[in-house]
């Protein structure tokens, strides 16, 4: 089930959460709605720890993660690091890894399997990402742009892609993800998916701009649905209201 | 990423995306909206006229371009659309692509242009949108149709151009230059005076301009004037009738002029009887004894006014005896002459007195016994120059020839159309003309003609005509050697074509 939300006024809801399918990292804001909403959702299923990474909120950006592990940036403090280590479960790894490209988030996508990262990591962090994540790395990029991490997003189910990827490129992802992928759009138009969109395996958060049309191609790539039978999902795009409070 | 330069690179096929509004499959764009949605959240057109008033003048048809100028331009056309274009603000801030008219009825005084405008929304998108201006038509009477309303005659400047002298050949051949120059295109009346033309202008540099070009074409002296016709005192704006007078210097072609003495002197001595060659802008004198010729400007010419002679008014036909080559062929100034004696009668005493007269003349290359000639009789003539009297002692010959006569030969095609004809000017004539001037001005018309005839270098500046209803059907029979000299066919211009051909023609002269 996907839901809409806001950050202080902002609809990059990924710049500001980290969501994978054993936590859910949320950064400190003015307010608690943001927290408070994750913790309607997901308090039963996984942890919601807020944090922040480097003494800044955009930790949806500067950290990846799985369910097996959590690369930080070496911005993180120390407090940081232990308050994360402390408040997540322990077989979730946390690593701060050494590497030039600092935000993490924006060059490595990953679900609990598979990989794509920038052209230019280091070799060292390729062998990092595969020992701590457990993941397979494949080094690509997406609709001409390296920062991969950016624009796409992938959950073991399905996946979502820049809007500008070729057909090719999409088979080619989607045979070395091994998940479905569509090319589209977040945030009324928006091409920085990652930034716009967090998901797991049975949940999504999105920017509250996101149009009902975004909102069931997101549902249906990424199956949320599961109760319903897809068929569905084709009437109800035509006739979703587009007010969702 | 695929490189260039060999490599092997991968097809791209793009993909569809949902329109992230309505849902639609579309290709993606920058805004990753369909066009419609991206039409109905954005007016690129926000902002710009759709509504204005434009002033036209009927009786001219014209559109106002504030704060003055007036464009005129027909309905529904390039000049109009331009004009309906520019009048709209802000058209800078966006990019016009096209642009067209809808048909409007014409008596609905609205016209209304379709523009097709590009702008650059979202994040670089480009998005074209097409929208309708409409003109409100307002009829507005411009400045000048409502001076001519007021008073169709109504002139700004003048120019008076005179010359005192009996006859009319000046203005024959100076109509015929104004013509082949367009120099009066721009005035809006012309009225032959006594003595001379009118020129009415509706604009005092128009009428600055004429007097320049009769300036280079003719010997002139001009002054002008103006005169106060209305003032404005509040804004200090004067309305003045401007006057020119020019006046052409009375010495024609083929006149003889006594010299006074000091500006025979100031020539070089030129023997002070001499005949006038040619005017332009300046005045050609040939003296016949030395076969000297010299110029002058005008002036020169206007600081020693001096008067001719005797002018073409007391020509007397002579018929030629016997002559006798003195000197041999002389270049003067592009023309030859020889100088001669030769035995001359007049016509009139030929076959009734013995009366002969022995004279030198320059035109011994064409005379030859039995020959008519033209010249002045200094015998007989009465001459009340001041000019004359200052010099004493001056051996003034009896007859001076000034031209071949072919007058008999012109008996024979008395009557017959020529191959070639002229244009004229657009004349008002005052209603006082007698009869008498009638015929006068008719007999000096034919002898310009052919005097056009005769000289080729008077043809030089002025374009002839082919007479589309000559039949040169009986030119073959003429067999004489010396025939009446006519404008060879190369030289006429078949009516409305442009006169480059003239020039080259010229160089075909016999």
């Amino acid at each position: 089930m996907a839901t809409r939300l806001q950050f202080e006024n902002s609809c990059e809801v990924g710049v500001f959460s980290k969501l994978t399918n054993a936590y859910c990292l949320v950064a400190i804001g003015g307010s608690e709605n943001f927290y408070s909403t994750f913790e309607g959702e997901l308090a039963d299923v996984i942890p919601v720890v807020k944090t922040s990474i480097g003494g800044t909120g955009i930790i949806g950006r500067l950290c990846a993660g799985n369910k097996n592990g959590l690369l930080l940036p070496h911005t993180t403090t120390d407090q940081e690091l232990q308050q994360l280590r402390n408040s997540l479960p322990d077989q979730v790894v946390v690593q701060r890894i050494e590497e030039r490209l600092s935000a993490l988030g924006n060059c490595i996508a990953c679900n609990d399997h598979v990989a794509l990262t920038h052209t230019d990591l280091d070799r060292e962090t390729e062998e990092m990402i595969a020992d701590v994540l457990g993941v397979e790395v494949f080094r690509q990029t997406i609709a001409g742009n390296i920062l991969v991490g950016s624009y796409c997003s992938f959950s073991n189910r399905g996946g979502l892609v820049h809007p500008h990827t070729s057909i090719e490129d999409l088979d080619e992802l989607s045979t070395l993800l091994q998940v479905p992928l569509v090319a589209g759009t977040v945030n009324r138009g928006s091409e920085v998916i990652a930034a716009g969109l967090t998901v797991n395996d049975w949940t999504a958060f999105c920017g509250s701009d996101t149009t009902a049309t975004e909102l069931s191609v997101i549902e249906s790539v990424f199956k949320l649905r599961e109760a319903q039978p897809s068929a569905i999902v084709d009437e109800m795009r035509k006739s979703l209201i587009d007010s969702y409070v | 990423m695929a490189q260039e330069a060999g490599m092997f690179t991968v097809q791209q096929t793009i993909g569809s995306v949902l329109c992230c509004k309505c849902g639609v499959p579309m290709a993606p764009n920058a805004a990753n909206m369909c066009v419609k949605c991206l039409r109905s959240e954005i007016d690129i057109t926000e902002g710009l006229q759709k509504h204005v008033i434009i002033i036209h003048c009927p009786e001219c048809d014209t559109y106002l371009q504030p704060p003055r100028t007036w464009i005129k331009a027909q309905l529904e056309s390039k000049e109009l659309l331009t004009f309906c274009v520019k009048r709209l603000k802000n058209l800078n801030k966006i990019h016009l692509v096209h642009a067209e008219f809808i048909w409007t009825e014409p008596h609905s005084k609205r016209i209304k242009v379709r523009l097709r405008v590009q702008k650059e929304v979202l994040n670089g998108a480009i998005l074209e949108q097409a929208y309708t201006v409409e003109y409100v038509v307002q009829d507005q009477m411009c400045e000048s149709c409502t001076r001519v309303q007021a008073n169709p005659d109504q002139w700004v400047a003048a120019v008076q151009l005179r010359q005192h002298v009996s006859h009319r050949r000046t203005f024959f051949y100076l109509e015929q230059l104004i013509l082949k120059h367009d120099a009066a295109v721009r005035a809006i009346r012309i009225k032959q005076m006594d003595q001379g033309v009118d020129f009415f202008f509706a604009n005092r540099s128009h009428a600055v301009k004429f007097v320049e070009f009769l300036g280079k074409v003719a010997p002139i002296k001009s002054r002008h004037d103006k005169q106060l016709v209305s003032h404005d005192t509040k804004s200090n704006n004067y309305n003045y009738k401007y006057t020119f007078s020019v006046e052409i210097c009375p010495i024609c072609r083929e006149d003889l002029i006594c010299l006074p003495p000091k500006v025979a002197v100031s020539l070089g001595n030129l023997g002070p009887l001499v005949i006038c060659t040619k005017v332009s802008n300046t005045i050609a004198l040939l003296d016949l004894f030395t076969l000297r010729h010299c110029f002058m400007d005008a002036d020169q010419y206007w600081r020693t006014a001096f008067k001719s002679l005797l002018s073409s008014r007391q020509i007397m036909e002579y018929i030629v005896l016997d002559v006798e080559p003195v000197s041999s062929e002389i270049n003067v100034g592009g023309s030859k002459y020889v100088l001669a004696d030769a035995q001359v009668a007049r016509v009139a005493d030929f076959g009734k007195n013995d009366t002969l007269f022995t004279v030198r003349t320059h035109l011994g290359h064409i005379l030859n016994p039995g020959d008519y000639a033209i010249g002045y009789d200094l015998y007989r003539a009465n001459s009340n120059d001041i000019e004359l009297d200052k010099y004493k002692g001056l051996v003034i010959p009896d007859v001076i020839l000034i031209k071949k006569s072919y007058e008999e030969k012109r008996q024979k095609k008395r009557g017959k159309p020529r191959a070639w004809k002229l244009k004229s000017l657009n004349m008002e004539v005052e209603d006082s003309a007698k009869a008498t001037d009638e015929e006068k001005r008719s007999s000096e018309y034919e002898q310009f003609l052919r005097d056009l005839e005769e000289n080729p270098d008077m043809r030089f500046n002025i374009s002839l005509y082919q007479n589309k209803e000559y039949q040169p059907s009986e030119m073959a029979s003429m067999t004489d050697e010396e025939d009446v000299p006519s404008i060879p066919l190369e030289e006429l211009l078949a009516d409305l074509d442009l006169s480059e051909e003239e020039a080259q023609n010229d160089s075909m002269n016999e």
